[in-house]
């Protein structure tokens, strides 16, 4: 095997290549192999925000006639436009996953606009009347599992101060943090939650400094909303503390410490989604769901959660699985005496008032500005 | 570094030297490559699919061509701002944050001018751009020409600085309210947005960039002004001594270096993002600092070595996808170019091949 002889073999086999994926049409690719492309903002072992995209498309990788290629590290700039067009020309990708929040506008947008074939289905539930049809947007209600998994941390606590490792003061966290210390105040109306604010989605040593300040306050139970929690879990698990997950389960990390969770359930929306996708039917542009849709689900809880935690949690859950369940019920009183929902007033889930959420409800120790 | 501009010809009469400036970078690239391919195999991985996949995504089709001219575009700009101060012998490394203060500018420009034609809120745009990053990097070389400051540290404590002042204006004065859960301040408006190269999908910072390079090649080498640079930079005592204004050469230097960065800033907001927020710090001012080094400082040589740079990390993705090789690696193969290049430093001058027709 002489460096000429392969390397002539490689360049025919990718010309060959490239001559099939331009010559073949579009939908006559599907048939036989479906590519699929994934990319993500971060590494896909980072123990949150990715590895759970990177699980549902380790659940693709089973099905049969899907190829999927990924991704990993590509940051919100045009290089990921490039990315997905590198998906397209090179693999003769059809279907593809910008799964980071940043990447939808413009260059989401962009892409969908210039291959009005290709299917495009991006993680934030961003879509608009407005965006291309071929473009797609889904997310997850998180916040349900953030619920049950502070009704867990309302009964675990010892000095009822609960602790949250928080990256932006932005409504989706907000609502995560709001959620948890509802459910938490569900088991134990005295707890409070103390907030700290890191600033971006990637912080590993903030995020290690605040788990320690937080501890040092007498919190004994910690949760997170960064891009990675594996800092603040296995931090926690150092000093003694115990932590609820964000993103995926991190129970490996800390086996003792990790009570529960809010995971992303995308190993059971991908496979949803290019079923459709190879059926020839439409994904719906704007999709979002929680616990009942099977969107997001709650880990498995620890050795250490008592009997009577997991009854209430379960509880909980089973109405929220049902849909029966409002979070977001009047009175709710935010942390500054004022009234962020008023008495008879129910906001659930699809409530669009809940995506502009700016508030920290009563119990919350902390500020969104 | 800084010691060996003096020596650095032009490019030009003197063949014997030019050629060695270009076959001992090209031994080390092909030693460092050598190098990553044994690294690769270590992994199991056969190196000549990677020589070919590398090969292939930066510069196997008109599309990988496209995607290595896209990424290398904001790096000859954020290399120019390390490139010109190290002709003073500084070194400067917050590009980045001249980008970001930049990009701000430009931004700022743009939305107070919501009527006004395009052309000259893109005008308005690039001015403001280039006058934020370099009263950015001004602000590093006066730290040091009249506190003593050192700019290494001063110009990446600034990018830092610029970063929360990206994060406080983006979070708080400029914010578009509609912009929920990823701040970013009002669109500077689709019609402003700059376009692509005509036949290609590359924007236009490619050609400012290579303006910009070969500007200020000619300032540099072929101007008294670059001439009393380069003596500053060989030897500031001298230069004080035969009256140049050191301190004017070191304002001017490092006014321009940062206009250059702001410039990439201005065209990461016009051409690409179309609004200011927290992706614009995507670290091509960190890149251009290893594009400079690369280059040796040579405001030329950064447009060659940004090409080969962005079409390392166009390759990127296509040695994650075919090989299974994580992300990481590109770094580790930067990381060796990186090395072999410094270390080839040494062997200037050295061999006789080049010796005789170079004096």
């Amino acid at each position: 095997m002489t460096f000429d002889t392969i390397s002539r073999r490689r360049l025919l086999q990718g010309t060959a290549a490239l001559g099939l994926g331009a010559a073949l049409p579009i939908g006559g690719a599907r048939a036989a192999a479906t590519t699929i492309g994934f990319i993500y903002v971060g590494s896909r072992d980072d123990y949150g925000y990715n590895q759970a995209h990177a699980a549902g498309a380790a659940a693709l990788k089973k099905m049969a006639g899907i190829k999927v290629v990924e991704e990993e590290k590509v940051p919100e700039t045009d290089a990921v436009e490039k990315t997905m067009e590198s998906m397209i020309n090179l693999d003769g990708a059809t279907l593809l996953f910008p799964t980071s929040f940043g990447y939808y506008n413009p260059h989401v947008l962009k892409m969908a606009a210039k291959y009005p074939k290709l299917r495009f289905e991006h993680c934030g539930g961003l879509w608009t009347d407005k965006d291309p049809k071929n473009a797609g947007s889904y997310f997850g209600y998180i916040d349900e599992a953030q619920h049950v998994a502070g009704v867990i941390a309302g009964h675990m606590t010892k000095s009822g101060k609960l602790g949250f490792v928080a990256a932006k003061p932005i409504p989706q966290v907000l609502r995560n943090i709001n959620a948890w210390t509802l459910g938490a105040k569900l088991a134990n109306p005295k707890v409070t939650t103390q907030v700290i604010f890191t600033g971006d989605w990637s912080m590993p040593v903030k995020e290690a400094e605040a788990t320690n300040s937080l501890i040092d306050q007498g919190v004994d139970v910690i949760t997170c909303h960064v891009d990675g929690p594996k800092t603040v879990v296995e931090n926690a698990a150092r000093r003694g503390a115990m932590v609820t997950g964000y993103h995926v389960n991190q129970a490996v990390l800390a086996p003792k410490a990790y009570l529960t969770g809010a995971e992303w359930n995308w190993e059971v929306l991908y496979p949803r989604f290019v079923k459709m996708f190879t059926a020839g039917e439409t994904i719906p542009n704007f999709y979002r769901g929680g616990l009942k849709e099977e969107i997001v689900k709650v880990s498995p809880y620890g050795a250490a959660v008592p009997e009577a935690a997991r009854k209430q949690a379960d509880g909980v859950k089973a109405k929220l699985t049902a849909g029966s369940y409002v979070i977001f019920k009047g009175p709710v009183t935010d942390n500054k005496g004022g009234i962020a929902i008023a008495s008879g007033v129910s906001r659930g889930q699809t409530d669009p008032e809940l995506e502009k959420m700016n508030y920290l409800v009563e119990g919350v120790v902390g500020a969104t500005s | 570094m800084s010691a060996n501009h003096l020596r650095l010809p032009p490019f030009g009469p003197k063949f014997g030297g030019a050629a060695e400036y270009i076959v001992i970078p090209a031994l080390a690239l092909f030693s460092s490559l050598v190098l990553f391919g044994i690294f690769v195999a270590s992994f199991g991985k056969n190196p000549l699919d990677l020589y070919f996949y590398m090969y292939q995504g930066a510069f196997g089709t008109w599309f990988s061509w496209q995607n290595t001219l896209t990424r290398a575009a904001p790096l000859i700009l954020t290399a120019l701002c390390t490139a010109l101060p190290a002709q003073l012998g500084m070194v400067i490394i917050g590009g980045e944050g001249a980008l970001l203060i930049g990009a701000l500018a430009a931004t700022g420009a743009a939305l107070v001018l919501p009527s006004a034609p395009p052309l000259l809120v893109d005008v308005a745009m690039a001015l403001a751009g280039m006058a934020g990053g370099g009263l950015w990097i001004m602000l590093s070389g006066a730290l040091r020409h009249y506190r003593g400051v050192n700019e290494t540290i001063s110009s990446l404590l600034l990018v830092y600085i610029a970063l929360a002042i990206l994060n406080f204006l983006v979070e708080g004065p400029m914010r578009d309210p509609a912009s929920l859960n990823k701040p970013s301040t009002y669109s500077v408006g689709a019609a402003n947005m700059i376009g692509s190269i005509p036949g290609t999908e590359v924007h236009w910072g490619l050609v400012y960039g290579l303006v910009a390079a070969v500007l200020s090649y000619i300032l540099i080498y072929h101007t008294v002004f670059g001439f009393a640079a380069r003596v500053a930079g060989g030897n500031i005592r001298a230069a004080k001594v035969v009256g140049l204004s050191v301190g004017r050469l070191i304002l001017i230097i490092c006014f321009l270096a940062g206009a250059a960065a702001g410039l990439a800033g201005m065209m990461e907001v016009a051409a690409v993002q179309g609004r200011a927020n927290a992706n614009l710090a995507a670290g091509y001012g960190f890149a251009g600092i290893l594009v400079a080094f690369l280059a040796r400082q040579n405001p030329l040589a950064v447009i060659p070595v940004a090409i080969l740079l962005g079409g390392i990390n166009a390759s990127g993705g296509l040695l994650q996808r075919r090989l299974d090789l994580p992300d990481a690696s590109v770094l580790v193969l930067q990381g060796v170019i990186f090395v072999m290049v410094l270390a080839s430093d040494t062997l200037y001058g050295r061999w006789s091949i080049f010796k005789g027709r170079a004096s």
